[in-house]
């Protein structure tokens, strides 16, 4: 198998690091060499985060090149421009339809880009765009935003269900369990 | 049993395996994980120290009296910790001694990008460098041996990339070694001239024997491929290089100092050219340059921040590759977070036209736009030794114009030491305490003065005010940071007194404490006159919307009133 790179974006506070925990956890039950990268410090909330998963037979850097990486898995949509030149040429995006606007005061909201779709499609070849939000207030907890957005991508990746639920059951607490499955399972039937 | 794991948390994880029984540090990203992991492993006692120095003087005695330990530290700590560090050297140890700098090229969260690796060389210590979270974990275990085995307290060189990124690590058995005693020895432990000589013989000699083994250690890969081209490396690069060369030969080295300077010599006269990629310094490079070897290195690859694939290979091919036109994105820049109890005090530095000699911590953002209230940050205690040098400097012209900025972690750390000079030399400098009772730049750590100790039980809670009473200081004034009539109204009162003085802001980091507050505020559309006051305090929860209106985003506000106090219109209320 090739290796895959999956770039997550977003902004603090909406669950990537976690969305990252369970993709590194699957791939390495799936056998795989996993690396996953990610930087704090100054990440404080509101700030932009990011988090690189490759996984293969052999994995070296654990970071992504620029160009090579075959899913941006992105959390909010301006953050997906941000690290666009990342995709691989026949890349997939899949994006979280929400908007949140820099807390920057300096900055009017008004200068949040308006056509990331259109710029998001001439980069790749998949684009996916999904109202997690909606989804996860559906099923009755908006902090499972994120576990829909992994079911999303799970749909693109051959991981066993099987290894999917022992993940969950190994990384979610018991009480958030059942409401995080939905979630998931919402998400890959999208 | 493999599990992903960050080079952080295999190091606590080595220090358990390997028996490990003491750990010491100071907060700095990127060390932090490194204790808040190890307390997870109940055999090993750790513990936050005011500073670096102590907590490498705490590991050392406990590794002198008997027991494995480890401290650990961000680069510009073992600044701090340099002088027991020296000397450690020339003493050795009796139980195994480790000490994990974790350097930060790239800043992602520092004042400099340091290279320690030049700490291990001058220190004349042994040094290790990981490259994955298995070898940080590896590496911890060999070090701790080979600390034993040489009577040398030894580095394990951390970078940002190794202690944040998670890799494959396999789990391993834990062993229990007995705790050695600690003995008297009076030639040994007692660093006299006398002694001190005797024991630098020693040293010199136990890095010769160490570079022996060094020439044979499992530490170092020696990959031959390709004849072509051959790379000498250490660390995260060695992860890069691999993908940009798979073809090459590969001198990885683990144990980089000392050199293994025999395996460098056969590795080279076994490839046509010789590469030396590292980020930061050319520590390797210059070395192996004064053994008569030619090699490629930073006349190429660049000196400064991270080194990574792309990097690597357009210094190396020399491609200039057309960067895709850049889309205008907005950033999101750190901030200090909405209802922040710094924020008030930096608003009122500024209205009040204060020189400001600041300090590390979340509050040096206080020196971004809009608020701009900050001169200076070198590093920690400054704060307060430089607003005295300000004082000296313009023979007290600028004192009561002047203020010096430190957190109350940072105030134990080194700045008690500045104030006692600002007493003891009769300056008039007035110093003003940002009390969150909490490291909070690096994570929430407990501190000498938060009344909780590393596993959050309570402790004793040092009394900042009877502390700086306690070194001299008689005018200790406590301010509400929410109140800026009070903060405005002492201020102006203690710069203009003719002694020194210290103004403690006391208000707990509303991430780490439920604030007291109450609801989320709101703008009166009516009564706003847009005049921007409000936006001018730099509070990320006030924001513009399309139509050129200011408006409080009510799930980021937590309500702390500074907008409403500023407010000359009454138009901000609660929602």
């Amino acid at each position: 198998m090739k290796n895959i790179n999956i770039l997550i974006c977003g902004v603090g506070g909406q669950g990537i690091l976690l969305a990252g925990e369970l993709l590194g956890d699957v791939a390495l039950r799936s056998g795989y060499d996993v690396k996953k990268s990610e930087i704090h410090g100054m990440a404080q909330r509101g700030g932009s985060v990011v988090s690189h998963i490759r996984f293969g037979e052999k994995i070296y850097s654990p970071i992504i090149k620029k160009g090579d990486a075959d899913f941006i898995f992105s959390f909010e949509r301006m953050e997906t421009l941000r690290y666009l030149n990342y995709l691989k040429p026949d890349g997939a995006i899949i994006v979280n339809n929400q908007k949140i606007s820099p807390t920057n005061i300096s900055i009017k909201s008004s200068s949040y880009p308006e056509d990331i779709e259109s710029i998001c499609k001439t980069k790749c070849k998949t684009f996916k765009s999904v109202d997690a939000i909606s989804i996860a207030e559906q099923i009755g907890n908006i902090k499972t935003t994120n576990t829909v957005m992994i079911g999303v991508l799970s749909s693109f990746l051959d991981f066993d269900l099987k290894l999917w639920d022992e993940t969950f059951h190994k990384l979610i607490p018991k009480k958030h369990l059942d409401i995080n499955l939905k979630a998931f399972n919402m998400g890959r039937q999208l | 049993m493999k599990t992903l794991l960050s080079g952080n948390e295999a190091v606590a994880r080595g220090a358990f395996e390997c028996g490990v029984r003491f750990a010491a540090g100071y907060p700095g990203t990127p060390s932090t994980e490194i204790l808040e992991n190890i307390i997870k492993y109940e055999p090993i006692k750790a513990q936050w120290c005011p500073n670096e120095k102590v907590a490498l003087e705490v590991a050392f005695g406990a590794a002198t009296g008997g027991a494995r330990s480890i401290a650990t530290m961000k680069h510009v700590g073992l600044n701090v910790a340099a002088d027991p560090l020296f000397s450690a050297s020339y003493a050795g140890v009796n139980a195994g001694l480790v000490i994990v700098s974790a350097d930060d090229p790239g800043m992602h969260s520092s004042q400099n990008e340091q290279d320690n690796r030049w700490f291990a060389k001058a220190a004349k210590i042994p040094m290790f460098e990981p490259s994955d979270s298995q070898e940080s974990k590896d590496f911890l275990k060999a070090a701790i041996e080979l600390s034993e085995k040489y009577d040398t307290p030894v580095l394990l060189r951390m970078t940002t990339r190794i202690s944040h990124s998670k890799t494959v690590v396999k789990i391993d058995e834990v062993i229990d070694p007995p705790r050695k005693t600690f003995i008297k020895n009076f030639q040994k432990n007692v660093l006299l001239p006398s002694n001190a000589r005797h024991r630098h013989t020693f040293v010199e000699q136990r890095m010769k024997e160490i570079e022996h083994l060094n020439n044979n250690s499992p530490y170092n890969l020696f990959e031959l491929k390709s004849e072509e081209i051959g790379i000498i490396i250490s660390g995260i690069s060695y992860q890069y290089a691999k993908e940009v060369f798979p073809e090459a030969s590969f001198l990885k080295i683990g144990l980089t100092n000392p050199l293994p300077k025999k395996l460098i010599l056969e590795f080279s006269l076994r490839v046509k050219k010789i590469i030396v990629i590292e980020e930061l310094d050319p520590y390797l490079e210059e070395q192996i340059r004064a053994m008569g070897i030619d090699v490629v290195g930073k006349d190429i690859f660049p000196i400064e921040g991270e080194l990574n694939q792309d990097i690597i290979e357009k210094s190396y091919y020399k491609i200039e590759k057309k960067e895709p036109e850049k889309l205008q994105i907005p950033n999101r820049p750190p901030t200090l977070c909405p209802g922040c109890s710094h924020r008030g005090m930096f608003y009122i530095f500024k209205k009040l036209h204060l020189n400001v000699t600041g300090d590390i911590g979340c509050y040096t953002l206080g020196a971004l736009p809009p608020l701009k209230a900050m001169d200076t940050c070198l590093c920690m205690g400054a704060g307060i030794t430089m607003a005295y040098g300000i004082e000296e400097a313009t023979e007290k012209k600028l004192a009561n114009k002047t203020i010096g900025v430190i957190g109350d972690s940072t105030f134990l750390h080194s700045g008690i030491t500045g104030l006692m000079n600002i007493v003891y030399n009769q300056g008039i400098t007035t110093i003003c305490i940002l009390d969150n009772n909490v490291t909070a730049m690096t994570g929430h750590q407990e501190h000498p003065a938060s009344g909780k100790n590393i596993k959050g039980f309570p402790a004793p809670k040092i009394d900042l005010k009877k502390l700086c009473e306690a070194v001299g200081i008689k005018r200790v004034r406590v301010v509400n940071p929410y109140n800026l009539d009070e903060i405005e109204k002492v201020l102006t009162e203690e710069l203009n007194t003719q002694e020194p003085s210290v103004i403690i802001s006391e208000a707990p980091c509303l991430l780490h404490e439920k604030p007291g507050f109450n609801k989320p505020l709101k703008i009166i559309r009516e009564s706003c006159e847009n005049c921007g006051v409000c936006i001018s305090l730099g509070c990320s929860a006030i924001g513009i919307d399309n139509e050129g209106n200011i408006y409080i985003d009510p799930l980021l506000c937590p309500g702390c009133t500074l907008c409403q106090q500023v407010c000359k219109f009454n138009a901000i209320i609660e929602l």
